[in-house]
């Protein structure tokens, strides 16, 4: 912050808990670069973060069409936060689509800032705007504010040589800027990351860090706005931070797992949205021994996963929704070989291709169920971005000890939303090692561990325990091919009772709130942070109710019957039409209730919090 | 590897105790009995021999060998090997497929391991018909075949596995017939000491469904007019009396009587090292009647493997920038510390 004096009134200071801004802009405006330094700058500022980028399908929709808008949702606060806001108090809006698609979340008496010089007659018509929305009196119930930030940071670029069209180009750093000056953030972090990433084209570089200072003195030096905001650091558990993506969090997680195996990682993936980050970050760890391989399509890539496995590597394949239906047959294979393998299933909207770049939770029946054959694989699902690290190891230690298929269930939103995540000491992490089979003497490829089922990792390359394995029903212990009915039916048994005793070395299902009461959430998910914050309201209001979170869905935790049977009512949200209260319906006979919602969104605390309150009432009145 | 950790095998060591399931005559007996014989010869210690295979009759050799091996599911075979070579490129990975699992469920497949010069030896057994699902037409079934399937006669026009091969890269491309012995034989062995994606055809009789279909060339009465067994740096020679060749008429192929016009200076002369395989495409197109049928090594060339590309950027990665450090890795990036 500036100390020097001037004449001029200093604008007010405003103390504030919590706000959520959301950038919104043509694709080509640059909003999810904005948004990201704008998180970057917050996060390590102090303030607790949650983070919801929000972009098109299209690579390049037509620029200034409604399509083509691109926003980011950051929600920051001086407390635990868990979701990235159901509204934003400021819209930042770059051009009229991005008014238009953007407005309704913005509650009445919220700040809306707009890049005047946008409003052309052009873009109004491709926004569908028959009127000029900034003088026909449509916005008089948002506080409105007309910045001419093109030409303002045209003015500032003045002399670089650059064409207008560059210069352009960085009108989202003065806007930037300007939301820096306005809730009290450095500018250094971003400038910084200017000067290493332009490093090579010193005029980008100046022009960047032009605009966004210009936008900085534009806040400070005009009187349009009469106060600026403080949110004070979060008071977070004590520890080293950053900020992660849930994609991110997956990938270090994975090369976190390979460490503690110490083995091989082989990823082998075929592109799709919104999974192949993973496959682009993995490319980037060889030195850490991680092999990547991008294969011919979605079955070549579990194909080459389940070969590296075979050879004793960490075979991993990562998908979407679309990939998992083509990986069905290949993961039936991984259950009857009983090879270890990781299936990251980023999921996405569906059915079919769906809508690529929102957020579903709709492909855990597809996991669980979706194979021909009883073929059971255990299922795990991080809550959180930065628990996708996490639940990451986790996958691996279930596929090593148990000798099984994992799947690992992501999403849209976890996989492209941030929050800060305390970083572990690698001292502090799980040893997840297992040996492989080498004694010849008593080798038997379906022999199995007592207590885990598990049959031996014998790779080639081991004298003396060559041996064949395959698609084919296999005799227990010799593993030669069996059409025995008996021997059928006992394997199929094994492999159900080597997913089901999973349930024995995972921890309890914990409950957040009483332990008995009125009314139990439970969810799986990205649907942890909006589930918390609606029971937190709801808990301060003194109502018992409690939110419960699975993350090990095959098998469930060995408790979750009787956490279900300590409320009078069971409220499910899911972002699909009711995929786990299925199955824990069925597996628990108990009348869970269902909210549903598939709008390509995550929820919003409210809505929770409104279908929990129905069920509250409705059990107050019988 | 020691010495004494390298003892010479023969065939017995490996026959796998498995008793041998494909129907009596078919011609995969031989095929399987082939491979046994030339496995002592690459001097690879059993364990480090995988065979991998798809769905089909060809899919059950795996079984009857006693080295690793894995049955996988169809098609999919080459997907299974190329991970695996990519992961452990000190294995010996062979890929043992038919005609349907090859080239029509596992197409695509085989032609990227292919064109990646994943190194792998891919035998495919060509009997021209389904087997295992007992008696429909297959990808390479020639057209108007009548089967279960097709009663009428398929209309689908046949693929040509050793055209495939060349135009998807394969640096090694050949061709054997089962009834050879001998030839199948010095096939599998070059094809064993080639290093890189390695393509065999042969010609399998199934004796059940599609009896004899190669036999009207294969016969021995009449195969060495009918079959052109190519020889690296020989002219295309051929014929019982060896009175026979192949010419070429700008990029046509034509067959020629010699001693008349024709001399064998007039042939064409064999070149399995031509990094051009243009004149291995044109020699994969001769089908009988035209011509004689092919078999021998069509291309063998040297190019980098797929995992030693991997294995140098791995090496690269490391130079670079030295053993990755998980603690480092994991706080990369802006980080702040609450205390
Ligand atoms: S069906 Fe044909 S290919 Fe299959 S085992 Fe019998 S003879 Fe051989």
């Amino acid at each position: 912050m500036t100390t020097q004096s001037t004449a001029e009134p200093r604008p007010q200071v405003q103390e504030l808990d919590r706000v959520t801004i959301r950038f919104a802009g043509d694709s080509g405006d640059g909003m999810q670069l904005t948004g990201t330094q704008f998180t970057r700058t917050t996060a390590a500022f102090g303030n607790d973060i949650a983070t919801l980028p929000d972009f098109p399908a299209e690579i390049r929709a037509p620029a200034g069409s409604l399509p083509g808008v691109s926003g980011f949702q950051i929600s920051f606060s001086s407390n635990d936060i868990h979701t990235p806001g159901d509204a934003p108090d400021v819209l930042v809006a770059m051009n009229p689509a991005a008014l238009r698609t953007n407005l309704a979340d913005l509650p009445p008496g919220g700040a809306l800032i707009v890049n005047a010089d946008a409003f052309t007659a052009n873009n109004l018509q491709k926004a569908g705007y028959a009127e000029n929305p900034l003088s026909d009196g449509s916005l008089k119930d948002w506080n409105l504010f007309e910045i001419p930030i093109s030409t303002l940071n045209a003015r500032a670029l003045d002399g670089l040589a650059m064409t207008s069209k560059q210069v352009d180009l960085t009108k989202n750093f003065f806007a930037l800027g300007l939301m820096f000056w306005l809730y009290e953030r450095s500018m250094e972090p971003t400038l910084r990351w200017i000067e290493e990433k332009f490093s090579s084209k010193p005029v980008i570089a100046e022009a960047n860090a032009r605009a966004l200072k210009a936008g900085y003195a534009f806040g400070e030096t005009t009187e349009i706005f009469h106060t600026h905001y403080r949110v004070k650091r979060a008071s977070l558990p004590p520890g080293t931070y950053r900020n992660v993506t849930g994609n991110e969090a997956t990938a270090l997680g994975l090369v976190a797992a390979a460490q503690l195996a110490g083995r091989q990682m082989f990823l082998a993936s075929y592109p799709i949205t919104p999974a192949s980050d993973i496959l682009h970050q993995l490319s980037t760890y060889k030195h850490f021994g991680v092999k990547t391989f991008q294969a011919e399509d979605e079955i070549a890539a579990i194909g080459a996963a389940i070969g590296a496995a075979y050879g004793g590597s960490m075979g991993l394949t990562s998908t979407s929704g679309p990939g998992i239906a083509l990986k069905t047959e290949a993961m039936g294979l991984a259950v009857m070989v009983e090879l270890p393998l990781v299936v990251i299933d980023v999921q996405r909207a569906g059915p079919s291709t769906g809508m690529p770049t929102k957020v579903e939770q709709s492909d855990l029946l597809q996991l669980m169920h979706g194979r021909n054959g009883d073929a059971p694989i255990a299922i795990v699902a991080p809550a959180t971005p930065a628990e996708c690290f996490d639940y990451a190891i986790e996958a691996w230690r279930i596929a090593l000890r148990y000798m099984t298929p994992v799947a690992y269930l992501s999403d849209g939103f976890l996989a492209t939303g941030s929050e800060p995540w305390k970083v572990p000491s690698v001292a502090d992490l799980p040893s997840i090692a297992v040996e492989g089979w080498t004694d010849r003497e008593t080798f038997r490829p379906y022999r199995r561990d007592p207590e885990t089922l598990a049959r031996p990792w014998a790779v080639p390359g081991t004298p003396g325990l060559e041996h064949r394995i395959g698609g084919l029903e296999k005799a227990d212990l010799s593993g030669n091919i069996s059409y025995d009915p008996e021997n059928h039916h006992r394997m199929t048994q094994l492999r159900h009772q080597k997913i089901a005793n999973i349930a024995n070395d995972i921890p309890d299902l914990q409950v957040y709130g009483p332990s008995r009461g009125d009314l139990l959430i439970l969810g799986w998910g990205s649907t942890y942070g909006a589930i918390r914050s609606a029971v937190e309201r709801l808990q301060a209001e003194g109502h018992a109710v409690a939110h419960a979170h699975l993350r090990h869905l095959n098998p469930f935790p060995r408790n979750t019957g009787e956490v279900l049977g300590a409320y009078r009512r069971v409220l499910m949200p899911e972002v699909n039409m009711g995929q786990l209260r299925l199955l824990i319906r069925a597996r628990y006979l108990v009348d869970a209730v269902g909210l549903n919602k598939v709008r390509g969104k995550p929820y919003r605390i409210a809505e929770i919090e409104e279908a929990a309150r129905l069920l509250l009432t409705e059990g107050a009145a019988q | 590897m020691t010495a004494e950790t390298l003892p010479v095998l023969t065939r017995k060591d490996f026959v796998s105790d498995q008793e041998v399931r494909w129907c009596p005559g078919c011609g995969d007996y031989s095929i399987l009995a082939q491979t046994q014989k030339t496995m002592p010869d690459f001097g690879v210690p059993r364990e480090k021999i995988v065979f991998i295979s798809g769905i089909g009759c060809s899919g059950r050799l795996p079984y009857y060998m006693a080295t690793y091996g894995f049955h996988t599911i169809h098609g999919r075979a080459p997907t299974i090997a190329t991970g695996l070579k990519a992961a452990r490129p000190d294995l010996m990975v062979w890929v043992i497929t038919g005609d349907g699992d090859a080239l029509s469920i596992g197409g695509n497949h085989v032609i990227h391991a292919m064109r990646r010069n994943v190194d792998i030896r891919l035998i495919m057994f060509n009997n021209q018909i389904y087997g295992l699902t007992k008696g429909q037409a297959s990808p390479t079934s020639e057209i108007g075949k009548k089967t279960k399937s097709t009663p009428q006669g398929t209309v689908d026009r046949p693929i040509v596995p050793l055209s495939v091969a060349l135009t998807a890269e394969a640096t090694f491309v050949a061709r054997s017939v089962d009834t050879d012995t001998a030839h199948m034989q010095e096939t599998l062995l070059a094809a064993g000491h080639h290093r890189g994606s390695a393509f065999v055809e042969v010609l399998q009789n199934c004796v059940i469904f599609n009896d004899d279909t190669f036999a009207p060339f294969t016969a021995k009465d009449v195969r060495e007019d009918r079959m052109l067994v190519l020889r690296h740096g020989e002219p295309l020679v051929f014929g019982k009396e060896r009175d026979k060749g192949i010419r070429l008429d700008g990029l046509r192929p034509v067959v020629v009587e010699l001693g008349k016009e024709w001399s064998v200076a007039d042939l064409l002369v064999h070149d399995e090292t031509a990094a051009d395989p243009t004149l291995a495409y044109i020699l994969s197109r001769l089908t009988y009647p035209d011509f004689p049928v092919p078999v021998g090594v069509l291309r063998r060339v040297q190019a980098p493997t797929h995992d030693a590309l991997i294995e140098a950027q791995m090496a690269e990665a490391l130079a670079k920038r030295g053993p990755g450090d998980l603690g480092k890795l994991l706080l990369a990036g802006e980080t702040w510390t609450v205390s």
